[in-house]
Formats: structure tokens, C-alpha cells, sequence
């Protein structure tokens, strides 16, 4: 049957060609599919998304950036170089001469430092970022000042280690915008942001040409750019959800690039000439939270049986094949000090032992609160499977992405199958969340996953909180390593795989840039032969 | 399909409403009041307890608590519900409904953007579905009993019984991926999207305006295939209510008197017959029109279509309940005033009705 | 009304007959009867019922029909073509598309039958109500109605499930709940012009409640139309179903909704059309079904709504 379609195609691929020229698409313009429907703000202090940051991260430049084949290299991009005060709590940064935002105006420590404040007074998803080293609204505009037109200061209220001070300026809220033309459109004392959500005002290598919210967004190339112009005049993103129309534009040559191909396409492309894949290991994990508010979940043993009870192997090699590795460790492969030891496997023996001794020799039930889309659907029913060897009946809820959100937000979950992205390239950004819970209470301020699952870690929460100052970073890595291995051992959660970023191009696409993280996914070295 | 008959029926028992005495005027308008005000009650009350947090679209998963709690102030939600409503109602009064989280835009401008599209595709689609639908019914109707009848019969019931999602991802797959006919997903390809600006928000009209002909035939080759899949609906329907149309008429005198008259079988068909149909067909077309306006949801997320039935969906999916809100009332706008429109003009075209 | 009964006893033939019924009961069967021979005579209504027939064969057999574990995993053996093993192929996850498949019909019969159970009293109650009171009552519940009729059927249907959480039940509730107004409004047209007629005036006479009234003469004499056109609804039914299902808010995995099984299929429908077909055609051929039915039932019970 197949073959007869195949022939039936290869007929009709015969009979029409003269017709149905390919589409090619221009030389200076790259053309990408990519589900864009997650951006909701062009803000970089307001911004959150994983394309808003990648959209900022080709249109903004930040103060400092770092190496993305070697995340321990930091490097100045608006700063020419810095500087870290005897006591660890004044840093200094020396401003690039000559930048021009794309409205002309000068770029300077000024704007810089309006910037950063901006992310601290409007308070918007990212705030917390910059607002961890103890800057408030109160307090933003004298800890963080321009001395001169070439000169930042930034102070922060401890001693911290200097890379984890660095790591959350390579982040969105590191963008600077331009001052005078943000408050040119200020209305009622917003900073401008109302205004910014939609326009922009930034320095990068690409500049906003026109957002379509939920239907596309154009970039057009900075002629100017201080480090050298794009080769792309324009880059245009159309937002298409679906994988299989991703593979489809992309195998008709009507886009360049298609960003979120599954395993099933990507088995499908792998033999055609026309179409490379490049790989890059993200951040993000796939993970179980189990709730210990249910009584069968708090037990150790039943915990531990679970992470025995994931068919690890199989779903990275099929469900996920080439877009996960198997990592059980809350710190992804790639951050300092994470832990790159994978213990578990699918052992239903061991499970069931451990379910025994629990006192649970016949399992139980329990729910899974799941987001429906077609890989996590297919994991979590293949969980479900897995599972029911040791007798374990998992029932499947699915849910919009918000809605299962919602729920796992208020506590309201058994297990809840996630994906957790790292905020910004400090090991504390994971630590914080899957090791620190200061108040597990209904009413707890902070929120972290630990308490989304209910989980008192203990004295963890402080070693987290004192891994932030160790100023030596072998000792530092030293202490994630430790906190890495007692969650594995103890935690609620069964961290199952870190995600790894595909992007498949046509052949003719050169100098893509994926990032660890997506607002190091570049544009600008793009070239097409 | 039932759903447009439903619609035809009570089309039709509507007009009892408008039956032009003095002050009825008021009592439409007053009960029109009525239904939009029951219509945003219900909506915005299925919003209030849809178990999704719609400060969680504003601000994302990671944002700090005290962020969260300014953006849930911000956005009224700490009110109560009968606040929150008696502030949207009165905000819509003036015109104002509100700002889409999603899209950062005020909704009706929104509206402006995504209404065109649904307008378009469902302007095709009834298109063709005359174009196509009366033909089939008159030819049903002068064989009746036999095989063309059933033909047409089986062919308009197969249109009321197919899942369109599914239908739309077989002419996806047969159309556009096997026999690479038609274009894919979307309105236009994905290179030409920056290339448009939209003047009337229809593809077609839009890059006429602007003369050039390769996004014309762009816009074309995107709209043909879900507009002909929606198309199968209204031709089904109107080609079966074309038929019992014309059998009616057709059983009547005065096409007796013709045939006797020796006026040919062709011109008493087309002419005549299919002439005395069209007034109650008027009626069966507008229905139709609007069953579609808002019936497209399913083959716009199939076809990725940037209309009115995704934009609704998508906010729904997100809590972003301004934009569902304001969705729900233009929608529910449109198929009210096409109903009263329908109304009017088979008041106006019939002559028995006006009396 | 089997074609069985009539061999089984060959006087039954006259008996039903008969110009002369001897009691109520006969002359029912009777009419029945005539009823049905007209109906047999629809080729294609006979189709139909042969395809619900069919569908409620296989619901009740579905255990003794499937070849496989409809449930059961096999991720080495996924998306595997059509052939002796696996008739209409694999899944994703490698389960049996076929047995999944006729596991699925109860879902679907599941479904239409709930709504019709649900929908079809609650506007019946609703429409008789308004048409014989009238007044106010007729106004305020007509009004609720409309409100109701102004949404969109899928939206509207979207809206409950998402606010009551996806499953079965909950898409069954949301689909009744769009699918009253209609029956609420025919039932209310038939009441109008039934309530000044003779009978009720010498039943009301006699004593009989509002109540007694409305349950015992009016809802009755509705109850054609009624079933006429919720046969004819179950397609259209069916159909709101498999959306729920294929968005993601119908059933829960891994129940084997048709619907779903499309959307589960649409990744895969370039290299693996089989997997989105197969459900999609069992959908269609289905929802066909109850049409077909339907449209034989309105010829024989309600020729004049006929179109």
C-alpha cells in the first residue's frame, strides 16, 4: 500500500512538476516555523516565554552573555569588562562605546541602569530574577546607578557567589532598552511598558519588523549592528503549532527552518537529503512531581519504587527519540555541578519488592494530572503501562497546559507530569526550586516545586540557601552535587529526561546557533548558500 | 446538520415576533437586550469557574508571589463576582472589552483582525455551496425516486455525517501532501506573511488591492481546501431543502398550467419553478451562512486559520476570558442578526408573507 | 418488530392486518406494523438501522470480537502498518488499532445514548412547560433558550467541558446541555397548538392537575417529532463527541474514543495515514448510520416535518 502511494506520489510528482515549482525561498531571508503562540509580551523586563526570550535574546543586547559550547566563560557584550568589589557586593561595569539603538540615539550606562530598574519597579514574571539580590522597588534606583555615560554600578545586599550574580545578568531582564525612546511613550507613569509589550526599542543584531500575535513574527536586520550586520535581512517566524505541518513546510522547502519536529518526523526526514538536523542539549527537564499530601506517595518506599517503575530507556528511544536524554538529577547536564549519574531504571521486580515493603503488595490508585499534548500524552501512557505491571492503576487527566497548571499551582494534584525549564544559568535557579521550600504551610509565600508538592526538604533549604554564597566554585559545585543526590535518593520527584532542542533545516542553512538556553538561539550568524 | 435545520425552523417561527404591530419594535429590541445580557452572564460566568487561572496567561509559572498577587489585583479578579461582572458590563456599554492577555491588544481590535478570516472562509464555502447545492437539489427534485435522487440524497447525508476534523486532515493529506494541489495550513505561505497589509482583513480582496497576483493565487491555493471541506455542509443542506422546495412547487397548479400551455420543461424548471424557490431558498443560504460564521472552529485549528473560532478557542484555553467574552458576543451578534435579517428579507421577497 | 415474530406465528400477519382491530392494543401494533413495512421499504433507512444494529452487536460482543487487548502497550511494536497481524495497524503506542476500535463503539453509543436521555426530557419538559403555560413562563424560559440557541453549539459545549474537566461524563453533560434548546422549542410548537384542543379542556374538566395534564396528554402527543428529530440529532451528536475528543477534553486516555484516536493519528498522518483514517471512517460511517435512520424514522413518523 505503501509503495502504491509512494508510486502514485512519484506520478503525480512527475506529471506536475513544470507546475508546482518549488518554492524556494529568497537567499537574505531565513523563514522559520515555530510554535510562537506562548508569546504574549514584547517586554523584556515583562517577558517570560521561551519565544519572548528568544525573540529579546535577537533583538536585545544584554549586559553580559556567556559561551554556549562552554557555559563557564563569561564574556562582556554591552559591558566591555567588570568588576567584582573586595567584599563581593558592588559590581562594576565598564559600557561599550559607540552602540546606537535602532531610533540612533546613543547607548550608555544610563540606559543600562534605567534597564535594570525597569525590571525591578514594574515587577512583571521575571523580576524575581534581579530581585533575589535584594533590590526592591524602594531601594532599585540607588543600588543600581550609572556613575558616568561608561560607568554601571549595581549593588547587591550579600556576599554572593560572583557566577551566580553574572549567570541572572545573561538572562532577559539583562536587556538594555532604550530610555528615551521607552519614555517617549510613557503613559500614566507605566514606564513605557504598555507601549513596549508591542514595539521596540533595543540595540540587537535584528530589529521587531511586525508581530502577529498567535500568527507570525518579522525581524528585519540591524544594518548598523556594532558587531557586525546579519547576513538574514529579514528572518520571519510563522507560528505553526502542529509538528507534522512543520515537517511538511519544511520538506516542500517553503520554510528554512522548523523548530519543534517530534521523534516520529524526525525518523521520517532522517532520508532526505535536502534536510539536516542540528541537536543541542536544553535545559528543561521532564519530571513527576508527586504530591505528598497523598497518603500513598508519602511513603519513602513508594516514592523510590516509582522511580524504578519508568521505562527510561524506551520512551527517550522511541516517544522522545533524539530529543531527550535520560537525567535524573535536578541540575541539567551542562550547569555547574550537576550530577550526570543516572541510578534508576525500569526494574518492576525491585518495584514491587519496594511496594511490599510499604505495605502495598497489591499497588494502588492514583491519578496523573497530564497536559494533552502528543509527547507528554504518549509518556505518561506509557507510565500508565509501566505501572500497572507492579499493579499500580494510574488514571490519566488530561488537561490544557493552564488547566493542569492550575491545578498542580493549588496542591490539588496526585503526580503531575512537568517539564521544568531553568530561568536563568546558575545552578540555584533548579536548587531553589526542587531542594528549597521554607514554608511547606497552604498559605507559604514562596511557592517553589518542592512546596507545589508538599515536601518539607529539611535542612536542604538552608544548604541551598548557603550554596548561594560559597564564592569558590568547586566547593559550590560541590554542594549542588551533594543537594542532587539526596533529592534523587529522597525528593518527590522522578526527574526522567532533559530535553535536547532540534531545529531542522534545509541543507542550504548554515551558522544556526542553538543555545542552552533559548535566548542563546541565534539568528545572526545565519548564511544560506 | 440538524443544527440548520433547527436554525431554519425556528427562522421561520421567529417572524412571529416581528409581526409589525405597533410597539413590537420595542419588544424585539428589548428581548434582543435580554439574550445578550443572559449571553454575556453565561459566558462570563463559565469563566469564573473554568478551573483555570487566568493570571497564570499574564504572568507564567515562574513568577514570583508577590508579582502574582499584583497581577491578580490588577486584573479585578480579588472583587466579587458580581462585581467583576457589573465593571465588565459596564465597560462593554461604553464600548471597552477589555485587553486580551494573550495578544496584549484590546479585544476588539483583535476581533477586527480574526473576523475577516472566519468571514472569508465562510464566504467561499457558501459560494460554493449554492453554486453547487441548488443545481443537485433541482436535479433531485425532477428524479425523484429514482437514482439521482438517491444520489444526492446519500451525498448530503454523508455531509452531514462526517467529522470535519477528519475530513479536513484527509484533504490535507490527499490534496496538499500526496498530489501537492493545493497549499497547506495557514492563509498564505509562510515567506509571504510580512507581505500583506491588511486593508479589509480578506486575503482575497487585500492582495487584489495591492495588484500583486502571485499572492492572489497564494491566498487561493491556502483557501480552496477548507473552504471547499465547510462547503460540503451547505451544499448538503441546501441542495436537500432545494429539493423539497421544488417539489412542492412543482406539484403546484400553476406548473400544470404551463406544461398545458406547451411552455418547454426547461424554463418551467429553472424559470419558473426555481424562480418561486429562491425566496424561501434566501432564508435556507443565510442560515447556512451564519451556521458557518460560527461553526468553523474545528476546521480553522485544522487548517490553522487565524479566524474567529480559533481566537475563541485559544483564549478559552488560556482563561484569557475578555477576549472569550467578547468572541462569544460578536458571534452571537452575528447569528441573531443574520436570523432577523432572514427574517426581513423573506418578509420582503415573500409576497404571501407580507400581506 | 422483528421479521422473526412474523415467521414464529404465522397468524400474526392478519392479526396486525386486520381492518377490524378487536382493542387499543391491536390497532397500535397495527399501525406499527404498516409503520414498519413502510419503513422496510427505505433501502437506505434499513442501512442505517442494519449500521446501528451493527454498532450495538459489537458493544455487546466487543470482548469475543477483539482480536487484542485494546489497553495494552507495546511501544517496540508502534505505528506498525496494516496487515494480518494488526488489520488496521498500531497506535503510538503500539496498541491494536482494530480492537481498539470495537472497544470504542460503546463509547459512541455510550454518548448518544446518555445525551438522548438527558437532552430530550429536559426540553421536553422545558417546551411543554412554556407552551402551556404561557405568559411569563413561556417568556422567561423562551429566553433562556435563545440565550442558550445564540451560542455556538462546539464553543459552548467547550466552555462546560473546561469548566468541568475533560471526561466522559463531563463531555456527555455539555453536549446535552447545547443539545435541549431545539427539542425545548418543538415540544413548546407542539404544545401551542394542542393546549386549546377538546381533549385537554375535558381532561382539565375532569380534574386533572396542570401537572397531570402536561405529562399525561401533551408530552405525549410530542413524543413523535421528538424522537424523529433526536434521531437525526445523534449524528450531529456523535459528531460534537469526536471533537471534544479529538481537542483533547472527551474521554480520558486510554479509553479508546474515536475521536481521539483521530488526534492521536494526526502526527503521523503523512508516513501513517492509517492511524487518523481508520477512527475518522468509523466515525463517519456511524454518525451515516443514525442519518440514514433518521431520515426513514421522519418518513414514516412525522411526514410533514419532512423538508
Amino acid at each position: 500500500m505503501r509503495k502504491l502511494i509512494a508510486g502514485l506520489v512519484m506520478g503525480t510528482a512527475l506529471a506536475t512538476t513544470p507546475l508546482a515549482a518549488q518554492a524556494e525561498t529568497p537567499k537574505n531571508v531565513l523563514v522559520m516555523a515555530n510554535a510562537i503562540d506562548d508569546l504574549i509580551t514584547l517586554d523584556p523586563a515583562g517577558m517570560f516565554e521561551f519565544s519572548g526570550l528568544e525573540y529579546a535574546g535577537n533583538t536585545y543586547d544584554r549586559l553580559i552573555g556567556f559561551d554556549n559550547d562552554d557555559v563557564s566563560k563569561i564574556y562582556g557584550v554591552i559591558a566591555e569588562s567588570w568588576d567584582v568589589s573586595e567584599d563581593g557586593k558592588t559590581y562594576t561595569f565598564k559600557i561599550r562605546d559607540g552602540i546606537k539603538f535602532a531610533s540612533g540615539n546613543d547607548l550608555t550606562a544610563e540606559d543600562a541602569a534605567f534597564s535594570l530598574q525597569r525590571v525591578i519597579l514594574l515587577d512583571g514574571s521575571p523580576a524575581f530574577i534581579l530581585g533575589q539580590f535584594g533590590l526592591t522597588p524602594e531601594n532599585v534606583k540607588e543600588k543600581i546607578r550609572a556613575v558616568d555615560d561608561s560607568t554601571l554600578v549595581m549593588e547587591v545586599d550579600k556576599p554572593y557567589a560572583p557566577s551566580f550574580v553574572l549567570y541572572c545578568l545573561t538572562s532577559g531582564v539583562g536587556s538594555v532598552v532604550d530610555k528615551e525612546e521607552v519614555l517617549a511613550h510613557e503613559e500614566d507613569g507605566d514606564l513605557g511598558s504598555n507601549w513596549m509589550k508591542t514595539n521596540y526599542a533595543g540595540s540587537g543584531p535584528f530589529e521587531l519588523n511586525k508581530w502577529v500575535a498567535g500568527q507570525s513574527l518579522s525581524l528585519k536586520a540591524n544594518e548598523d549592528y556594532w558587531d557586525g550586520a546579519p547576513e538574514m535581512k529579514r528572518v520571519i517566524i510563522r507560528n505553526v503549532k502542529e509538528a507534522a505541518s512543520q515537517q511538511l513546510l519544511l520538506e516542500k522547502g517553503d520554510i528554512d527552518i522548523a523548530r519543534n519536529l517530534e521523534a516520529d518526523q524526525l525518523a521520517s526526514i532522517k532520508g532526505d537529503d535536502d534536510i539536516k538536523i542540528m541537536a543541542k542539549g536544553k535545559g528543561a527537564l521532564w519530571y513527576l512531581g508527586l504530591s505528598q499530601k497523598n497518603e500513598y506517595l508519602s511513603k519513602p518506599k513508594v516514592r523510590e519504587a516509582l522511580k524504578y517503575l519508568v521505562d527510561y530507556k524506551g520512551i527517550s528511544e522511541t516517544i522522545l527519540a533524539g530529543r531527550s536524554q535520560v537525567h535524573q538529577a535536578f541540575l541539567p547536564e551542562g550547569f555547574l555541578g550537576a550530577y550526570n549519574e543516572n541510578p534508576y531504571s525500569l526494574n518492576v521486580e525491585k518495584a514491587k519488592e519496594l511496594l511490599a515493603e510499604a505495605g502495598l503488595p497489591d499497588g494502588f490508585t492514583v491519578t496523573m494530572d497530564t497536559r494533552n499534548t502528543t509527547a507528554v500524552m504518549a509518556m505518561a501512557q506509557s507510565i500508565q503501562a509501566t505501572w500497572s505491571l507492579a499493579g499500580i492503576n494510574l488514571e490519566i487527566i488530561p488537561g490544557d497546559n493552564k488547566q493542569t497548571l492550575t491545578k498542580y499551582r493549588a496542591r490539588q494534584h496526585d503526580i503531575y507530569i512537568g517539564r521544568w525549564g531553568p530561568d536563568y544559568q546558575d545552578p540555584h535557579t533548579n536548587a531553589s526550586t526542587f531542594a528549597w521550600n521554607p514554608d511547606n504551610s497552604d498559605d507559604a509565600t514562596a511557592k517553589p516545586l518542592a512546596w507545589r508538592n508538599s515536601w518539607d526538604p529539611k535542612g536542604m533549604t538552608a544548604e541551598v540557601d548557603a550554596a548561594t554564597l560559597e564564592r569558590d566554585d568547586a566547593k559550590r559545585a560541590a554542594m549542588y552535587v551533594d543537594l542532587q543526590k539526596k533529592v534523587l535518593e529522597s525528593g518527590p520527584f522522578v526527574i526522567m529526561f532533559q530535553e535536547t532542542e532540534i531545529a531542522s533545516m534545509r541543507k542550504n542553512v548554515n551558522n544556526f546557533v542553538l543555545g542552552p538556553s533559548f535566548d542563546n538561539n541565534y539568528y545572526r550568524y545565519v548564511t544560506k548558500d | 446538520m440538524s443544527a440548520v435545520t433547527r436554525k431554519h425552523r425556528d427562522g421561520r417561527r421567529r417572524a412571529g415576533l416581528f409581526s409589525g404591530k405597533t410597539g413590537s419594535i420595542l419588544r424585539v429590541v428589548f428581548s434582543l437586550a435580554i439574550t445578550f445580557f443572559g449571553l454575556l452572564l453565561v459566558t462570563f460566568l463559565i469563566g469564573r469557574v473554568l478551573p483555570i487561572d487566568p493570571v497564570l496567561a499574564a504572568v507564567g509559572d515562574h513568577a514570583s508571589q508577590s508579582t502574582y498577587d499584583r497581577v491578580r489585583e490588577e486584573m479585578g479578579l480579588n472583587l466579587p463576582l458580581w462585581q467583576q461582572f457589573f465593571i465588565y458590563i459596564s465597560n462593554v456599554l461604553t464600548g471597552d472589552f477589555g485587553t486580551s492577555v494573550l495578544t496584549s491588544n484590546p479585544v476588539l481590535e483583535d476581533i477586527k483582525r480574526v473576523f475577516p478570516a472566519t468571514l472569508e472562509l465562510a464566504t467561499i464555502a457558501t459560494l460554493i455551496g449554492v453554486i453547487l447545492g441548488i443545481p443537485a437539489g433541482v436535479f433531485a427534485a425532477i428524479n425523484k425516486g429514482k437514482w439521482p435522487d438517491h444520489v444526492v440524497r446519500v451525498i448530503g447525508l454523508a455531509g452531514y455525517s462526517m467529522p470535519i476534523f477528519w475530513l479536513g486532515l484527509m484533504g490535507l493529506l490527499v490534496f496538499y501532501m500526496k498530489l501537492d494541489w493545493v497549499a497547506g495550513p495557514g492563509r498564505l505561505d509562510a515567506f509571504y506573511v510580512d507581505f500583506i497589509e491588511p486593508t479589509t482583513g480578506l486575503m482575497l480582496v487585500d492582495t487584489l488591492i495591492e495588484g500583486d497576483m502571485d499572492l492572489f493565487w497564494n491566498a487561493v491555493s491556502h483557501i480552496i481546501l477548507p473552504a471547499s471541506i465547510l462547503a460540503y455542509f451547505s451544499l448538503a443542506y441546501i441542495a436537500r431543502m432545494t429539493r423539497s422546495f421544488m417539489l412542492e412547487q412543482l406539484s403546484q397548479e400553476y406548473i400544470l398550467t404551463a406544461r398545458v400551455k406547451g411552455i418547454s420543461e426547461h424554463r418551467i424548471i429553472w424559470r419558473h419553478a426555481l424562480g418561486n424557490v429562491m425566496v424561501p431558498l434566501v432564508t435556507v443560504i443565510a442560515l447556512s451562512y451564519a451556521n458557518l460564521l460560527e461553526g468553523s472552529v474545528l476546521t480553522e485549528i485544522i487548517f490553522a486559520w487565524p479566524g474567529l473560532g480559533l481566537y475563541i478557542t485559544n483564549s478559552l484555553l488560556n482563561a484569557d476570558m475578555n477576549a472569550v467574552l467578547g468572541g462569544t458576543v460578536v458571534v452571537g451578534a452575528v447569528f441573531i442578526s443574520v436570523n432577523m435579517l432572514s427574517d426581513l428579507l423573506y418578509r420582503f421577497l415573500d409576497p404571501r408573507a407580507r400581506r | 418488530m422483528t421479521t422473526q415474530i412474523s415467521t414464529a406465528k404465522p397468524g400474526l400477519k392478519q392479526w396486525l392486518t386486520s381492518d377490524t382491530p378487536q382493542s387499543r392494543w391491536q390497532a397500535q401494533c397495527g399501525r406499527a406494523w404498516l409503520g414498519w413495512i413502510k419503513f422496510s421499504e427505505n433501502k437506505l433507512a434499513m442501512i442505517g438501522l442494519s449500521v446501528v444494529v451493527g454498532l450495538i452487536l459489537v458493544t455487546i460482543f466487543a470482548p469475543l470480537l477483539a482480536p487484542y487487548d485494546p489497553l495494552a502497550a507495546d511501544l517496540a511494536n508502534r505505528i506498525q502498518p496494516p496487515g494480518a497481524e494488526h488489520w488496521f495497524g498500531t497506535d503510538q503506542l503500539g496498541r491494536d488499532i482494530l480492537s481498539r476500535l470495537i472497544y470504542g463503539a460503546q463509547y459512541t453509543l455510550m454518548i448518544v445514548g446518555l445525551v438522548a436521555i438527558t437532552a430530550a426530557p429536559v426540553g421536553l419538559l422545558i417546551g411543554t412547560a412554556a407552551g402551556f403555560f404561557g405568559g411569563w413562563v413561556d417568556g422567561v424560559l423562551m429566553r433562556i433558550t435563545d440565550i442558550f440557541l445564540a451560542f455556538p453549539k462546539l464553543i459552548l459545549a467547550l466552555a462546560f467541558v473546561s469548566a468541568l474537566g475533560p471526561g466522559l461524563e463531563n463531555a456527555i453533560l455539555a453536549i446535552a446541555i447545547t443539545a435541549w434548546p431545539p427539542y425545548a422549542r418543538i415540544a413548546r410548537a407542539e404544545t401551542i397548538t394542542v393546549r386549546k384542543s377538546d381533549f385537554i379542556e375535558a381532561a382539565r374538566l375532569q380534574g386533572t392537575s396542570n401537572l397531570g395534564l402536561i405529562i399525561g396528554h401533551i408530552m405525549p402527543m410530542c413524543m413523535s417529532s421528538l424522537v424523529v428529530r433526536v434521531t437525526l440529532d445523534m449524528a450531529g451528536m456523535i459528531l460534537i463527541a469526536a471533537g471534544l475528543g479529538f481537542l483533547g477534553l472527551g474521554a480520558q486516555p486510554p479509553t479508546p474514543e474515536w475521536g481521539a484516536m483521530v488526534s492521536d493519528g494526526r502526527q503521523f498522518l503523512l508516513e501513517q495515514w492509517w492511524v487518523a483514517t481508520v477512527p475518522g471512517f468509523a466515525i463517519f460511517i456511524v454518525s451515516l448510520g443514525f442519518n440514514l435512520l433518521g431520515d426513514g424514522l421522519r418518513d414514516v413518523l412525522d411526514p410533514r416535518g419532512g423538508d
